[in-house]
C-alpha cells in the first residue's frame, strides 16, 4: 500500500513503493482533484499539456505517473525515504491567487470530541478566525 | 481569551473558530477544557490553516465578513513581544513591558468588537486594495516546507520519529520565518512550552526584526 497525503485528504492506493507514483486516472482525480483529458492533466480551466517528450514519464499502460506530474507542473511534493507516503502540496501561485482573491479559503478540522467543523458552515456571520497553540 | 468577547458578541452574527496548531490534540486539551469555549475550538494537527493563510506565528487571526471576505488578512491577534525583556532566572517581566503586553491584547479585541457591532463602518477595516497588500504570499520555498510539515506529521503518527524529524527540519529550513513550524517540533519544557534555549537563542537572532509583528491598529505599540 502507498500512502497519499493531499490537500482533499489521506488516501491508500493499493501499489507497492516503487519508482514515481503510477495510479489509475480515476485515483489520481479523487486524490488529487486533477483529471486526465485528451489535452493533459486538468483541473477546472486550467490544462497541463503532456509533452511529447515527457509522455513515457507521465503516463503509461493506461496509468498516470502523478510525481512526476507534480514534478511538471512544479508542485510542491514530498516522500519518504521507502516511496511508500507521498505528500502533495498545492503551489505557491495557486495559493498566494486564491488568498489575493480575498475569498477566505475553507477548511475542516475537528474539534476534541472529533465533530467535523468548516469555515464555510459559517458563512453569513462574521467569523474571527484565531490560530493559537499549546507550544 | 476569547470567551469574554465571545459572550458580549454572540447574538450579533458572530462566531469565532479557534484553531490550535498542535499536532496532538492532547496537548491543546486542558487548555481547551479550561477556556470551556461555546465557540468551535479546532484541532489542526497538520497546520493546514496555517498553510491556507500564510500564517508562521500564533495567536494570528483573519477577520471574515458575512460574505466569507477576507476583510483583514492573517496578522498577528494582539499580541506584543513584551516576553523578550523577560528576565530568565527569575522568569519576570518589567511592569511596563507588562502593562505594554496586557494592553495590546485589549486593543485588539476591543477592535474586534467595534468590526462586529458596527461592520463596514468600523474604521477598523481594510479595502480590497488593501486587503491584498497585506496578504503574505506563498514563496516555493513556503509551499514545499508545508509539504514536509505534512510529511514528516504523517511519519510521527506513525512511530517513525528519526524519518519524521528529518522532514520537520527539512520544512523549518525551507521556511525559517515559520515559528509554527519550528516549535511544533522543537523540544518542550515541562510544561510543554518550546522554550529551550535554543528557542532564546532564535529569538536574540531576530535582533530588530519583531517576533510578533506591530498589529496595524490606532492604540497598537510599535
Amino acid at each position: 500500500m502507498t500512502v497519499i497525503l493531499s490537500q482533499l485528504g489521506e488516501f491508500e492506493v493499493p501499489v507497492g513503493p516503487a519508482e514515481g507514483l503510477w495510479v489509475e486516472p480515476a485515483e489520481a482525480t479523487a486524490m488529487s482533484g486533477w483529471e486526465l483529458r485528451p489535452e493533459g492533466l486538468c483541473r477546472g480551466d486550467v490544462c497541463v499539456p503532456v509533452p511529447p517528450g515527457k509522455a513515457e514519464t507521465l503516463t503509461a499502460d493506461g496509468k498516470i505517473n502523478l510525481a512526476a506530474f507534480w514534478d511538471h507542473m512544479g508542485m510542491p511534493i514530498a516522500h519518504s525515504a521507502d516511496g511508500d507516503v507521498w505528500a502533495l502540496g498545492e503551489g505557491a501561485e495557486n495559493r498566494t491567487a486564491e488568498l489575493r482573491s480575498l475569498e477566505a479559503p475553507d477548511f475542516t478540522q475537528p474539534d476534541l470530541a472529533g465533530v467535523q467543523h468548516s469555515l464555510s458552515d459559517h458563512r453569513g456571520k462574521k467569523i474571527l478566525l484565531a490560530t493559537w497553540a499549546s507550544w | 481569551m476569547w470567551q469574554k468577547l465571545y459572550d458580549e458578541l454572540k447574538d450579533q452574527n458572530f462566531i469565532i473558530i479557534a484553531v490550535a496548531m498542535d499536532s496532538e490534540a492532547d496537548a491543546a486539551r486542558p487548555w481547551i477544557e479550561v477556556a470551556a469555549p461555546d465557540y468551535p475550538a479546532l484541532i489542526d494537527r497538520d497546520h493546514r490553516v496555517a498553510e491556507l493563510y500564510n500564517m508562521v506565528n500564533v495567536p494570528q487571526a483573519v477577520w471574515i465578513d458575512e460574505t466569507g471576505t477576507i476583510v483583514r488578512p492573517a496578522e498577528n491577534a494582539g499580541a506584543y513581544e513584551g516576553f523578550r525583556a523577560m528576565d530568565l532566572e527569575t522568569w519576570t517581566m518589567p511592569d511596563d513591558e507588562l502593562a505594554t503586553t496586557i494592553n495590546a491584547q485589549a486593543t485588539y479585541i476591543a477592535a474586534v468588537g467595534d468590526w462586529v457591532r458596527l461592520g463596514a463602518e468600523s474604521g477598523h477595516l481594510f479595502d480590497a486594495d488593501q486587503a491584498r497588500a497585506r496578504t503574505a504570499t506563498a514563496s516555493n520555498e513556503s509551499a514545499q516546507a508545508h509539504c514536509h510539515f505534512h510529511l514528516g506529521q504523517y511519519l510521527l503518527r506513525h512511530g517513525r520519529e528519526t524519518e519524521a524529524h528529518e522532514h520537520l527540519a527539512e520544512a523549518s529550513r525551507l521556511h525559517p520565518t515559520s515559528w509554527s513550524i519550528w516549535r511544533q517540533a522543537a523540544e518542550k519544557n515541562e510544561t510543554g512550552l518550546a522554550a529551550s534555549a535554543e528557542f532564546w537563542d532564535r529569538v536574540k537572532a531576530l535582533g530588530d526584526d519583531h517576533y510578533y509583528p506591530p498589529v496595524e491598529l490606532a492604540g497598537m505599540p510599535k
